[in-house]
């Protein structure tokens, strides 16, 4: 497909090449998910000095969080990221319904570790490990439970978020996928979309050992 | 299509390699399940986020495509681990070594968590609750 100066349709005219407009996609998105790591930094820092000042707090705090369902959930968020890939690989070769099918994948895997984080989530509800002035919980050791809840939750759901918008865009990839917009030749949105979705998988990587694992 | 078309197209890595990776990664979440249940003392945590870390670098040498890609993606990843890691060392040094210079008393943060309504009653957990700083110090008063 080309239009009248000879540019394929996908190539914006202020590019001369593919190659350049697919590269200042690159720089673009990576420079945004720098801006991602200094956003969960500033939590991990926060979750350095709490766990720092209130290490036995910690070690008995955590032991209310579920490993087997975390565990799962880190299984379920590497699949994914698997899946991601792999849709990305079959438009590089052209193959759109592997492509379809693999964003499917991707999707419903999304879903499950949304799904598990909800039956934990509701499951602190419920006994009252909520965060900051809403906490109500007696059964944890040692003083300022609630300091954990809050940086838990907060990460957790920072990072819950991240999932949603990872599923809104692998989505409107999915759309776009059946409705023939992408090529061997162009395909620069879903690998856009997949550096974002392996960077919420990075993310939680960090995140299970530091809230699941405490020795 | 005309010459203003690429030539050279994106580097495809194999099959093999993506089913490789993740499943290394699958096996090093069950080897950091499996290491946190042994005690290693503090060592622990430096365990689990060496594991972390190199899950994270494969993710993002092999997923992410950085093994591959040109370079300066990997130079902006690792500006913003290196900010991210000054940022932490610097406020730890702060918070870890600010009682060598004020005196700090250990204590407990009451305000806001309505648990201290019921629990203050028996003063269960009223007191001792080693290396804590005390808020009122905190705030410079």
């Amino acid at each position: 497909m080309s239009n009248a100066e000879g540019h394929p349709t996908h190539l914006a005219h202020h590019f001369s090449t593919t190659e350049q407009q697919k590269d200042s996609a690159k720089i673009g998105m990576w420079l945004f998910l720098l801006t991602e790591v200094l956003l969960f930094g500033g939590l991990f820092c926060a979750y350095a000095i709490f766990r720092a000042w209130y290490p036995d707090l910690f070690h008995n705090a955590h032991s209310f969080l579920d490993t087997g369902l975390g565990a799962t959930n880190t299984v379920v968020l590497i699949t994914s990221s698997l899946t991601m890939a792999l849709a990305i690989r079959a438009m590089q070769l052209g193959n759109k319904n592997a492509t379809i099918w693999n964003l499917v994948a991707t999707l419903g895997l999304a879903g499950t570790f949304l799904v598990i984080k909800y039956i934990e989530y509701s499951h602190k509800f419920h006994l009252g490990q909520l965060p900051g002035k809403y906490y109500t919980f007696t059964g944890v050791e040692g003083g300022n439970p609630h300091i954990f809840f809050s940086i838990y939750f907060m990460m957790t759901g920072l990072h819950g978020i991240h999932v949603i918008a990872g599923m809104i865009t692998i989505g409107w990839m999915l759309y776009r996928t059946t409705k023939n917009h992408f090529s061997a030749e162009y395909y620069t949105p879903i690998e856009m979309t997949g550096l974002y979705w392996h960077l919420v998988d990075l993310i939680w990587i960090f995140l299970f050992p530091l809230f699941y694992l405490i020795g | 299509m005309n010459g203003n078309e690429s030539t050279h197209s994106a580097h495809i890595i194999p099959l093999s390699v993506y089913l490789t990776i993740a499943s290394i990664l699958l096996f090093l979440t069950f080897v950091t399940v499996w290491v946190a249940s042994i005690n290693f003392g503090a060592y622990n945590l430096v365990i689990a986020m060496f594991i972390a870390a190199v899950k994270a670098s494969l993710v993002a040498l092999f997923f992410m495509h950085l093994k591959y890609d040109n370079k300066v993606y990997m130079i902006i990843l690792l500006i913003s681990i290196i900010f991210l890691a000054i940022f932490i060392t610097f406020t730890m040094l702060d918070t870890l070594q600010r009682g060598a210079i004020y005196d700090q008393k250990a204590g407990q943060i009451r305000e806001s968590a309505t648990m201290y309504d019921t629990v203050n009653a028996d003063s269960a957990l009223v007191g001792d609750s080693a290396n804590i700083v005390d808020s009122t110090s905190m705030s410079g008063k």
